[in-house]
């Protein structure tokens, strides 16, 4: 398939083809498959990156507090660093908990009906 | 630096290093040829026919990304100068997140065999295809320089071979056994055996830790006070707190570490060697857990070589850093330990450099041989037999670049493979799969601005000249102070991706809408080849 002159902002009518992927596209249950989705893993992304990086710059400007011990010779900088651990494990768990019961019986719905129809 | 001169320490017994050794690439070669009977296709090749489940994918995966500068450089690290050592553990393990989450079952869905099959699906193909080969062949020549150069430095420990020209014949030697296990075993030997060094390796690792720990009646804390004691320090700061441009440094390496994992190309190849994104899925949460348990468990032996071996003592030693974990190995459990944990070391470059061959050769044959050459109708047989080629052509750079770049800083090198991989790959892979404006000239762009400013930012930067510690350090060019190029590159790149989108008149509807469906529930993915 040649699509060496990409596609114009005056469009050309879709293929069958297309027009059935565009309809999937607009359908209300791929939309909340989307949604589903999105609500869950960027926020999620965000939060990860926010908290990796609040540990990141205490690490580097608050090495005072991060050196405060906390039991034995375990400080805060460590107690900090293992909870990175903990919170990558957890957000690991939660992902698939959600994508096993929220995200695979939508997707798959959506995909069976596709092959019924002959799309693929 | 130049670690080879220094003073060396005979340690262990060469023979039975090299026994226990050759021990693993017998056993290794056996799964090598048993897989290579069923090597016909380019799908054999490049994926092993995604065929293999998320849990043996995830442990290959492991064995894929724990690399020598994960296991010697982190325990040597932290060994030195303590907790900013565990700071590179923390990014390497939080950056599968994005992975997880953004990347691996949207890739898997979208994509066959290489990075450029998500990004060529619906761009101009060849000057999309080109911009992604290159962008993975530079990662992995720079990954691959580091593996090599590790190899050097360990064989001057293992086998007390100071000579440059003996170091330089046994990397050359490490060199042509991974060319014929990649030639013979395509992608399923090479993940038997990353399977099996993954195992060996946390397993050794974790043999170590309790034994280390038993040495302090289980106290993690009086390991971590007697580590301090010698001089590993328990709060940050030793070697990124010196002043306000080493901070930022630290910021600079920390986001690249973050955000180049997921654009790692011999990662994210991994992701198509399973039949369904659900199976993608997880791969990475086997890798998740076993790349964080291996993190948490150098956090002993780092401490514990600190602690039982002594900065001083590794720091003299041939290799430097990068002895921490095999003089531990031999304080705690004499030769036959350190025969075992050489072993596990020497096959963990071979394992994460075969990756790495093949990951090279696929992008190659795949999208520039088979597809901008030949636009997609190559002779028969002939994409497989142009990957051979240039496996064979990858390893001998290889092997040349590692006896050249022998003795240079691993921990750099690997750092610089991430800085390109998060700045060219990550920005075009994100912005494909959730932006549906984005477009050829945004993904062009994206990667060709990233590699440069990456690139040309490195050249330029204290890592290479100016100071004693760089690559040339009697002459000075550098005008950027950070050594990593992360904060500027990584930034610029999605910068230059957005408006190179946003002023190209082209607009991908109809592709992007099958691309979207495609890559939320699998439709045209599963079971079968990819048609586009």
């Amino acid at each position: 398939m040649s699509r060496a002159d990409g596609q114009r902002s005056t469009l050309p009518p879709p293929t069958p083809n297309e027009a059935k992927y565009l309809a999937v596209l607009a359908s209300p249950e791929f939309q909340d498959l989307r949604r589903r989705y999105r609500r869950w893993v960027l926020p999620v992304t965000v939060a990860s990156l926010l908290w990796y990086f609040l540990y990141v710059i205490l690490a580097a400007y608050a090495t005072g507090f991060m050196s405060v011990r906390v039991v034995g010779n375990i400080n805060v900088g460590l107690v900090l660093g293992l909870l990175q651990f903990v919170t990558t494990f957890g957000v690991t768990w939660a992902y698939v908990r959600y994508a096993d019961r929220v995200l695979d019986p939508r997707s798959s719905r959506i995909r069976e009906e596709m092959e019924a129809e002959g799309l693929l | 630096m130049n670690t080879l001169l220094a003073q060396t320490e005979q340690v262990g017994n060469t023979g039975l290093n090299l026994a226990i050794f050759g021990a693993f690439v017998a056993v290794t070669m056996v799964f090598v040829l048993r897989a290579g009977k069923k090597n016909k296709s380019a799908s054999d090749m490049y994926t092993a026919g995604a065929a293999f489940t998320g849990r043996q994918n995830g442990i290959a995966i492991s064995g894929d990304y724990l690399s020598a500068a994960s296991f010697l450089g982190i325990a040597g690290a932290i060994a030195l100068t303590g907790y900013d050592g565990f700071l590179y553990s923390v990014g390497f393990l939080v950056a599968w997140v994005i992975a997880l989450l953004l990347v691996a079952e949207l890739l898997r869905n979208t994509g066959r065999y290489t990075m450029a099959d998500v990004l060529a699906f619906r761009m101009r193909e060849r000057p999309v295809r080109t911009a992604a080969a290159t962008s993975t062949l530079i990662v992995s020549f720079f990954y691959l320089l580091a593996q090599m150069a590790g190899a050097g430095g360990l064989v001057a420990l293992l086998m007390n071979i100071t000579d440059r020209t003996g170091q330089s014949l046994v990397i050359a030697a490490v060199g042509a056994l991974m060319i014929t296990y990649v030639l013979i075993g395509g992608m399923r030997g090479t993940t038997y055996v990353q399977i099996i060094k993954a195992i060996l390796l946390i397993g050794g690792a974790l043999l170590m830790t309790v034994w280390v720990l038993a040495k302090f009646g289980m106290n993690f804390s009086e390991l971590l006070g007697a580590g301090a004691d010698k001089g590993a320090l328990l709060e940050p700061g030793a070697k990124y707190g010196k002043s306000n441009l080493t901070k930022l440094d630290f910021i600079s390496l920390a986001l690249a570490l973050v955000l180049g994992t997921a654009g790692l190309p011999h990662i994210l190849m991994r992701f198509y060697t399973v039949p369904t994104a659900k199976e993608a899925r997880k791969s990475v949460v086997w890798a998740i857990w076993l790349i964080g348990v291996f993190y948490l468990l150098t956090l002993t032996l780092g401490y514990g070589a600190a602690a039982m071996v002594g900065p001083d003592r590794i720091a003299a030693a041939p290799g430097a850093a990068n002895s921490a974990a095999p003089l531990l190995a031999y304080e705690l459990g004499g030769t036959l330990l350190l025969g075992l944990i050489s072993a596990v070391a020497f096959a963990t470059i071979l394992a994460v450099v075969a990756g790495l061959t093949i990951t090279a050769s696929a992008s190659f044959a795949h999208d520039i041989y088979a597809s901008v050459i030949h636009k997609g109708n190559a002779p028969a047989g002939s994409e497989v037999r142009v990957a051979r080629i240039s496996a064979v052509v990858v390893g001998v750079i290889a092997i040349l670049g590692g006896i050249a770049a022998n003795g240079q800083n691993i921990a750099f090198l690997v750092a610089l493979a991430f800085a390109v991989a998060a700045s060219a790959n990550l920005p075009t892979i994100l912005y494909s799969l959730f932006w549906k404006r984005f477009n050829t000239r945004g993904c062009l762009w994206s990667i060709y601005g990233g590699l440069t400013i990456t690139v040309v930012l490195i050249a330029f930067s204290p890592a290479v000249s100016g100071n004693a510690t760089a690559m040339f350090p009697d002459s000075d060019w550098s005008w950027f102070p950070l050594a990593n190029p992360g904060l500027v590159s990584i930034p610029a790149s999605f910068l230059l991706g957005f408006i190179g989108t946003i002023t190209s008149p082209e607009h991908l509807e109809y592709k992007a809408a099958e691309m979207e469906v495609r890559s939320l529930t699998g439709a045209g993915a599963e079971g079968k080849a990819l048609e586009h």
